[in-house]
């Protein structure tokens, strides 16, 4: 299932944050590595700095709602430009209330990103130099991409159930 | 054979009273018959609509044959307001406020599902039609409309044009009108 590229990664990532890892596998080809939220600052910052994983580059970072088991996860996409390897990390944080620590002090990159994230799933990432809406309208109340806020804008009348045979 | 000059059309005066050497109608006739055929449009295009005016201001379809060609990108010199595209709830308030910089009397045209009913964006960043936060004359329908729907529409608008009192803006109908939308 893993190359051995991967196995280094977890391995270098097992020696020192044995006790953050809950969960390595691969998910169309591609290294997904499940961790507790509350040390991810400083393991992404282990894996950019160490010379065995040089993951130097933050892809993307975004949020995921899981309604089923009440938890909002996390996803942080990173990729090594000296031999072009990707790899994908995720903290599940409770829906109640999202907190997770901010990347912006290791990637500077990721406070748009952040901002991202808050704007549509309500994720408050603390230490972040300024968490507010960046894509919706600023008197917006809800975050759109979570599953309990329909998708369709509630204000319109002239879509009666009538008009489409319901 | 027919002589050229006989294809010629010109366009058909107002109803008034001739005679040699003069011609009485009355002010209203000829201010809307020059404002008729002076359109200034203010393109509005966020989307694939946009391509279908680049179509329609181009040589083949040429809006130009309906005195439109000067398009005006200061909504202080434009008279009618083309909005063609899909407009996010994030820039309702652009588009309010280029409507409100425009000069009386002004016009809407709406081109295309999007701009009139939000099209197929029944989604909670999309505005619902741009009628909610802007009064429009004319509704061009279409997914996007084809250029021809879109001169119709502009037809449509000279045709509110030619008719229109000019007393119109100051009447206390049209200030309602404005405040319903919060427009003073």
């Amino acid at each position: 299932m893993f190359d051995p590229a991967d196995e280094n990664v977890i391995a270098i990532l097992r020696e020192k944050y044995e006790d953050q890892v809950l969960l390595t596998e691969k998910h169309y080809d591609f290294l997904t590595i499940t961790l507790k939220e509350d040390k991810i600052i400083e393991v992404i910052q282990h894996l950019r700095d160490h010379e065995g994983t040089k993951f130097q580059f933050l892809t993307t970072l975004c949020g995921i709602h899981h309604p089923e088991q009440g938890q909002i996860a996390v996803m942080y996409q990173l990729h090594n430009m000296y031999n072009n390897s990707r790899i994908r990390l995720k903290i599940y944080l409770p829906q109640e209330k999202p907190v997770a620590p901010t990347l912006t002090g290791v990637f500077a990159g990721a406070n748009w990103m952040e901002r991202e994230t808050y704007d549509f799933f309500g994720v408050v990432f603390e230490g972040h130099p300024d968490l507010r809406r960046i894509l919706n309208v600023d008197e917006m109340t809800i975050f759109p991409m979570r599953k309990e806020y329909p998708l369709e804008d509630q204000t319109r009348e002239d879509k009666r159930d009538e008009m489409f045979g319901r | 054979m027919e002589a050229v000059g006989n294809k010629i059309s010109v366009g058909e005066k107002p109803p008034g009273v001739e005679g040699t050497g003069f011609f009485a109608t009355s002010l209203e006739k000829v201010v809307g018959m020059a404002r008729k055929n002076s359109i200034w449009p203010l393109p509005f295009a966020t989307s694939c609509c946009g391509i279908e005016f680049m179509a329609t201001m181009g040589a083949h379809y040429d809006l130009a044959r309906f005195g439109s060609e000067r398009l005006s990108f200061s909504p202080r010199q434009a008279d009618l307001l083309m909005v063609m595209g899909t407009i996010a709830k994030k820039m309702g308030p652009v588009l309010r406020q280029v409507y409100e910089q425009m000069a009386e009397p002004r016009w809407v045209l709406s081109v295309g599902a999007c701009a009139s009913s939000g099209g197929i964006f029944d989604t909670y960043s999309v505005l619902q039609g741009i009628d909610r936060i802007i009064p429009v004359d004319v509704y061009v329908p279409g997914c996007p409309p084809r250029p021809e729907q879109i001169i119709d529409g502009v037809m449509k608008i000279q045709q509110l044009v030619e008719t229109e009192s000019l007393r119109r803006r100051d009447s206390p109908e049209y200030k309602a009108m404005l405040n319903k939308y919060g427009i003073q």
